[in-house]
């Protein structure tokens, strides 16, 4: 293993873009994503590939769009607002079945909300964002070295399925510094004989499009499509289990909320409180087995999120609700300490708290 | 001995336009460019939203088909991926002056070398005649029942006119499909325009006067009449820059 060295995360994140292989980045200014433009700014020229900062979100999107149709690996990268303008070209791409990767450093919201680290972008991550049927690989980095790692995961995951991906970190992940391993991931490499290279170079005309007038195609091309999810939620699901052997509440949490919470559940754990967590690296597809599992052993549930309780629905329907589910969290830009996620837990031991 | 053939800039798939539209005439033009350069099997064509939607259909080559109005920004990352690839838009005013203006703007500010066609009929086709951002003033459109009143809704936009300010752009002309002689100049025009892309000369934008028979209410012949009357006065056919030429 090489050395490490200290990065933000939003640099980190873009090196490793670069790395794996990206060399078309189309993005528009937001904080707090800011350092990953300004990455791609100085090192996109150098090495032959494109830096380009479009008029709007909305344009940068579909550069990526019109990059990623002509089969090369292309990226943009936002915060909350954005991400929301970039929604509708998000749609099409996925209607498209169109790889790339699509970075949101999330800010608190809803609205112009704030510049301040949230998680408040769950339900338009995992849930839609844009309109119709579809979903996104959606990848929750807690570290700087996963900013780093889950960029190449995104790239190759796209690739794979023809599915855009979306690395939802949020602002803390992409400013905050730590020593990373820029050891190189595996560069999964997939045939793309449908992008829109010129007929000279494939068999017959290639036709990048999500449109059908016809009802019953349309239905089956999103029923195919919907295979390929199926596969996605069978195959790659990522989660980190902590502490969680003799655990009797498990805090469920990601990006920032889960290193808060891992604090607290080492400090719980010398009060006596068996506490332990379990840590959903792909949002989406979202580890539902993990936590069904875990509903038969441990007692309780606690959510903790840097939002309003965007995650509690897809905890209680993953256990089944046979064990209670609780929430604590922030909104707002502001964090939560680990001070306060224990007090929640030992709130739940007392039997204190109140159920989701 | 044939004297007259279908190029092969066109697929074989039966055009969906309406009778008297000039979509057919202004496709051709575009095919047959593509194809005397010798480029067809290098291009890759944007369909836009509105009644050209289905131009991925028509053209004989790769299309990609883009979200209203975004074409100029997915024709932007199409060539930047591709910069020796030939990539055209193909847009009505709807999609180009209205929802689609910023792109249309930044792409010539950019001097993005690519080609765009601009199709200008003065109305919504496929949403059945509604007024467009180049609705002429007192034209009666769905949306405009009583007239275009342009002490409520405003002026037209004259695409042409508003680029020839911008720097960056190289070449825009506007041309007329409205009779031989002036067909034969949007052929001239439209192949110049991907002539200059091809030599690497950036942003070539060209506005072609069509008709719309069946959302203007009018027989081909009428609609043709009315855009000698009325479109040719507000929008003057001509080249509005030519970069290089000026250089000369």
């Amino acid at each position: 293993m090489s050395e490490k060295v200290l990065m933000k995360g939003n640099e980190a994140l873009a090196e490793a873009a670069i790395m794996a292989g990206c060399r078309h980045y189309f993005g528009y200014p937001i904080t707090p994503q800011t350092e990953v433009a300004a990455y791609m700014a100085k090192r996109m020229p150098k090495i032959g590939g494109t830096f380009l900062q479009a008029e709007s979100e909305v344009a940068a999107i579909n550069m990526v769009l019109g990059a990623a149709a002509c089969g090369v690996r292309a990226m943009t990268s936002s915060s909350s607002p954005g991400i929301s303008l970039k929604s509708e070209g998000i749609s099409y791409m996925a209607g498209c079945e169109l790889p790339a990767l699509i970075v949101n450093v999330q800010r608190g919201g809803p609205g112009l909300g704030g510049i301040q680290p949230s998680q408040s972008d769950y339900f338009q991550a995992t849930k839609g964002g844009g309109h119709g049927d579809y979903h996104l690989i959606v990848l929750a980095p807690a570290s700087v070295q996963e900013m780093f790692d889950m960029t190449f995961k995104g790239f190759n995951l796209a690739d794979k399925y023809r599915v855009p991906a979306m690395i939802l970190a949020d602002g803390t992940m992409g400013q905050m510094m730590e020593p990373v391993s820029l050891d190189a991931s595996t560069i999964e490499t997939y045939e793309k004989p449908w992008a829109t290279t010129g007929t000279a170079e494939h068999e017959g005309r290639n036709v990048i499009n999500s449109l059908s007038l016809s009802p019953a195609q349309l239905e089956q091309w999103n029923i195919s499509r919907y295979e390929r999810y199926a596969a996605i939620e069978k195959d790659e699901v990522m989660y980190e289990e902590f502490m969680m052997d003799d655990a009797e509440i498990c805090v469920v949490a990601f990006g920032i909320a889960a290193r808060v919470s891992k604090n607290a559940i080492v400090e719980a754990r010398k009060r006596g409180l068996k506490v332990g967590m379990i840590r959903p690296i792909t949002l989406w597809p979202f580890p539902k087995a993990v936590l069904n599992k875990a509903a038969d052993k441990v007692k309780a549930f606690l959510s903790v999120e840097l939002n309003m309780g965007q995650m509690v629905d897809d905890v209680k329907l993953a256990t089944g609700c046979k064990k209670p589910v609780y929430f604590y969290g922030r909104t707002g830009g502001v964090i939560m300490t680990p001070e306060e996620v224990l007090s929640a837990l030992t709130k739940i031991e007392k039997g204190e708290a109140k159920q989701w | 001995m044939v004297v007259f053939e279908k190029t092969k800039g066109l697929t074989d798939a039966p055009l969906h336009y309406c009778p008297g539209c000039t979509h057919g005439i202004i496709h051709r033009l575009v095919a047959e460019s593509l194809a005397e350069l010798g480029v067809l099997d290098k291009t890759v064509g944007i369909a836009s939203v509105g009644c050209s939607v289905f131009s991925y259909n028509y053209f004989n080559c790769d299309m990609i088909q883009a979200a209203h109005g975004r074409a100029p920004a997915v024709a932007t990352g199409a060539k930047r991926a591709n910069p020796e690839k030939i990539v055209f838009t193909y847009q009505g005013d709807g999609d180009l002056a209205a929802i689609g203006t910023a792109e249309t703007v930044h792409a010539a500010a950019r001097n993005e070398n690519i080609t765009i066609i601009f199709v200008n009929n003065a109305i919504y086709g496929m949403t059945g005649g509604q007024m467009a951002p180049t609705t002429l003033p007192n034209q009666i459109t769905q949306t405009s029942p009583y007239g275009r009143d342009t002490t409520v809704v405003g002026y037209p936009v004259k695409v042409c006119e508003m680029l020839s300010e911008i720097t960056g752009a190289s070449y825009l002309e506007r041309v007329a499909v409205n009779n031989v002689k002036n067909i034969r100049a949007a052929k001239k025009a439209i192949k110049h325009a991907f002539e200059n892309q091809i030599a690497g000369k950036g942003f070539s934008l060209i506005e072609v006067l069509s008709t719309c028979p069946t959302n203007w209410g009018l027989s081909p012949e009428e609609a043709i009449k009315w855009l000698d009357e009325n479109m040719e006065t507000y929008y003057p056919l001509g080249v509005y820059k030519d970069k290089y030429k000026e250089e000369k």
